[in-house]
Parts: structure tokens; sequence; C-alpha cells
């Protein structure tokens, strides 16, 4: 599988995905 | 008007931005740009008078972000790292910071001195530097994201998580 980072949407991407998930993360610990 | 927090806010900003834009630079133009360059045999060019001094703001631009950062938590710089719940935003947003500090310093400038020939290196230890420096850049570049949400939202909680 080809490493995502190797291409600079893919980066983004990934940014965004992780944005996300964290997000998710902090807004349930903080009970929003 | 509280001095510190004040300045270090302001600071924290001007260096953030040096840093991140100059990170941007490296992954949005200077991949393609030294790509194009070397296929038409111009990238001397880049290698010897443009990477250097935008590694140089760029390495200390991390530097000084930071430490404005640490200055700008102050009393609270152990709760945002212990992701306590009054803080738990902006500490990942430092989170973050720190570890893309961290490949800066470790894995970017290091293995750029190879590249670039600053320290002496054999072509196999050139190819190996400029993967690892690549997928820390690149790695740094995507941290960016969540870092700049955390960073808004450290602000504003009530706006990201009310």
């Amino acid at each position: 599988m080809k490493n995502p980072l190797d291409s600079l949407w893919g980066t983004v991407i990934c940014g965004l995905i992780l944005t996300l998930a964290l997000h998710m993360i902090v807004a349930h610990a903080l009970g929003g | 008007m509280d001095w510190v927090p004040a300045i270090s806010r302001w600071i924290h900003l001007l260096a953030g931005v040096m840093w991140i834009g100059l990170l941007y630079y490296f992954n949005f133009v200077n991949v393609a740009a030294a790509k194009a360059a070397a296929a038409d045999g111009t990238a001397a060019g880049i290698s010897k008078h443009v990477m250097p001094r935008a590694l140089f703001w760029f390495r200390w631009a991390a530097v000084v972000t930071w430490l404005a950062g640490a200055a700008l938590l102050g009393s609270n710089f152990g709760a945002a790292f212990l992701l306590q719940k009054s803080h738990m935003a902006i500490g990942l947003g430092a989170w973050l910071g720190t570890i893309m500090l961290f490949n800066v310093w470790v894995l970017i400038w290091p293995n750029q001195k190879k590249i670039l020939g600053i320290v002496p290196a054999t072509d196999e230890a050139k190819n190996k530097a400029r993967r690892v420096a690549f997928l820390a850049s690149r790695t740094n570049t995507m941290f960016s994201i969540p870092l700049l949400y955390f960073m808004a939202a450290g602000a504003h909680s009530a706006l990201y998580f009310g």
C-alpha cells in the first residue's frame, strides 16, 4: 500500500481525518 | 495589561506564522520545484542559496514558537501537557507542536545538513536522509492541520466543544 504522505493531497486528507478523530475524542472527554 | 501573556501570544503568532509558513513553502512549493529543477539541471541554485536560508528561519522560528507558547501557558503548562479537562484542547495543540519541534531538530535539520552537503555524507546516506527528512516534513504538515484547529479551539472552547 502506498504511503499517503508521499502525496501532498494524501497528507492534507490525513491531517483532516486526524483533526476529526481528535475532535471527537476531545468532545467525548468533555461531554459535549 | 498583563504584559507576559500579551507579548507571548503575539510572539507565538509571529514565529508560528514563519514556522508553518516555511513548512508549507517546503511542502506545497519546494518539493515539486526541486523535482522540476533537478530534471532540467537547475537545482543547484535552490539547494545552495534558498534551502540553507529557509531552513535557518524555519528551525529557529520553531524554537521561538515553542518557547513563546510555553510562556503563554505559564502556570497552566502542566495542566495542558497532562491533558486535564480544563486545558485538553490547547494541551493537544501543545503536544502536536512539541512533536513537530522534535521532528524539526532531530529528523529534518540533521538530515537536511547531509542532503545540502553541510556535513559530509555518502550518496547512500544522502538518499536515506532525503526519505527521512521528507517523511518528517510531511508528518509535520499533516500535524499542522489539527495543531491549528486545537490552537483555535483552545481560545474558544465553547464554540468548538460547547
